[in-house]
């Protein structure tokens, strides 16, 4: 019983969460490696860019909420993906046309991209406090548990409640389809292939008669759905607030650099141990052991390795240590 | 040689102010095999670059099966028929071979399934490896690759630039040999090669080119008979 018990704790506190979690991180990582791979600079906008697509999809939310439309259990905000995802790919094509495209008809060395990247991101940062300002906004609604707790222990007469929130569900679901749709893109699409071979080696791909600037427009329109999607199911799962978007940024690069920037598989891989490293060094573990350890050993303190507050350590170690032993990742991406 | 497929006359430039090329004359008959040989140095590549029109040249012009294209891009010119095999970095390494030779075709809209069979014609060991990624094979089939992904376009002129540079002896008599089977079905080939005996072998005419000029011009055959090519150029 009490073995049980330890698993469901564990499940509601550490797996469940990091699942969630990773899943978000796993699509903002995507969108960062995609460009990486393809324009050949990290984008340090692209926290912004997600907090300004969730800020859209939130004003798209708040309209259908307003005028009645309801998905059920389902939250509304779902319904307003599309719209968010089209404003944020015209925003960021904008921006390309206006800012990124200049650097590349100058040939500009990578770090003179990072750089413009940095002033777009406080661009992006400024647009969404004079819009929505920088205080939190929640915009879930529908069914709050997809297993509630005391349902579950009327059920099993555990101590412990299993519980599974409709977001975190619907995150991983999301996350799931989103990513095999974008790898049946990248590998099974003539488009997909000719943004992979653009990516591999693009002289040889000039020379096959691949547009730069389409592969590069559809890059962006491809990034912008990723990191709308990715905003969206974080601010479902936790609140949407701007400057949260931006610290996301860390784990996001962290993720990437792991799994190697520029490989997708990587940053799959990468974003799920940031997820999980963060989520066990930061949770309390007294009440898992209680269960586990026979009564003598059980612990006195809360066994938490690390406050929550300093979470963001967890990802700037994995980032320090990765850099140090393997700069090219742990899928051998593009050398960072 | 009547009205020849390629020709390329009197091509003078170079990357800088300095000319690399001067009036350099390169020509390719239809279904001929043409060889660039030379020391290092000699302007062979560049001569390649500026037919393909990767070297904006000052004077010269380049006339493809009776059309100036001088003022095509290299892509425009992609189009025009003419494929192009690059030294170095000549495969998609992360692409499966069927991906690379795919991207070679990206232009055409047409049915690719007939061209592609062709390639794996001439190339057996390439459909054994067609899912596999091109960075993984051995230098040999990576230069098939490469050779194959620029036929996909169905060009009317292949120009491969040094296709035996870093490859076994076997290999390189390998590649002479379908290069030569290549040219067997109409293709025109325009060939700089490191190995100007065995190049010479199977051209029908060769370009002996020194500081960018033209040297000696003749037929494969000659060129390799002349005792002062033969001592400046073939060791002996």
């Amino acid at each position: 019983m009490d073995f049980l018990n330890a698993i469901v704790a564990l499940s509601n506190f550490v797996l469940i969460p990091a699942l969630a979690y990773g899943s978000q991180l796993a699509l903002g990582a995507l969108g960062v490696t995609l460009i990486y791979g393809i324009l050949r600079f990290s984008n340090f906008a692209h926290g912004d860019t997600m907090a300004i697509g969730t800020m859209v999809a939130i004003y798209a939310t708040w309209a259908l909420q307003g005028w009645g439309v309801s998905l059920g259990p389902l939250p509304t905000a779902l319904l307003a993906l599309p719209v968010a995802i089209a404003v944020t790919a015209l925003l960021l094509l904008l921006i390309d046309r206006g800012v990124y495209r200049f650097y590349r008809g100058v040939k500009a060395v990578p770090v003179t991209f990072v750089i413009a990247s940095i002033g777009v991101m406080f661009i992006l940062n400024g647009l969404t406090r004079l819009f929505i300002g920088p205080d939190d906004q929640r915009f879930d609604d529908g069914a709050r548990f997809l297993i509630h707790p005391r349902a579950f222990r009327e059920a099993t007469g555990l101590a412990e409640g299993l519980s599974i929130r409709t977001t975190q569900a619907l995150t991983v679901v999301t996350a799931i389809l989103v990513v095999a749709a974008l790898f049946w893109f990248l590998r099974r699409t003539r488009t997909g292939k000719s943004m992979r071979a653009y990516s591999d080696n693009e002289e040889l791909a000039l020379l096959s008669g691949i547009n730069p600037e389409r592969v590069v427009a559809i890059t962006w329109i491809v990034v912008a759905g990723l990191s709308v999607i990715a905003g969206v199911l974080y601010g479902l799962d936790k609140s949407f607030k701007p400057f949260v978007y931006f610290q996301l940024l860390l784990p996001i690069f962290a993720s990437a650099i792991l799994g190697g920037l520029g490989n997708p598989v990587g940053a799959i891989a990468g974003a799920f141990i940031i997820a999980f490293s963060e989520v066990t060094v930061t949770y309390a573990w007294k009440k898992v052991l209680t269960y586990v350890l026979p009564d003598a050993l059980a612990p006195e303190g809360l066994v938490q390795f690390l406050g929550t507050d300093y979470k963001f350590a967890v990802s700037f170690i994995i980032l320090v240590l990765v850099l140090l032993i393997r700069p090219t990742g742990l899928f051998r991406g593009a050398s960072a | 040689m009547t009205q020849p497929f390629l020709d390329a006359i009197g091509m003078t430039g170079g990357y800088g102010a300095a000319n690399i090329l001067h009036d350099c004359t390169i020509r390719v008959g239809t279904g001929e095999i043409a060889v660039i040989v030379g020391p290092n140095g000699a302007g062979k590549s560049t001569a390649m670059k500026a037919i393909f029109g990767m070297l904006r040249l000052k004077h010269g012009r380049i006339v493809l099966d009776g059309e100036n294209i001088s003022h095509l891009t290299p892509q425009a010119r992609v189009a025009k028929g003419m494929g192009f095999v690059p030294q170095n970095r000549n495969v998609f390494p992360a692409l499966t071979v069927q991906e690379n030779l795919e991207m070679g075709a990206f232009l055409r809209r047409d049915d690719i399934a007939e061209t592609m069979e062709q390639v794996f014609a001439l190339f057996p060991i390439l459909k054994d490896k067609r899912r596999q990624a091109a960075g993984e094979l051995s230098g040999g089939q990576r230069q098939q690759v490469a050779v194959g992904r620029a036929l996909m376009t169905k060009p009317k002129l292949l120009m491969l630039d040094e296709p035996t540079a870093g490859v076994s002896p076997i290999v390189m008599d390998e590649l002479f040999d379908r290069i030569i089977e290549i040219a067997r079905t109409g293709l025109s080939i325009l060939m700089v090669e490191q190995n100007a005996r065995q190049a010479l072998e199977i051209a029908d005419h060769g370009f002996v080119l020194v500081q960018g000029e033209n040297r000696y011009t003749d037929t494969g055959r000659a060129l390799l008979a002349d005792p002062e090519v033969r001592k400046s150029f073939l060791g002996g």
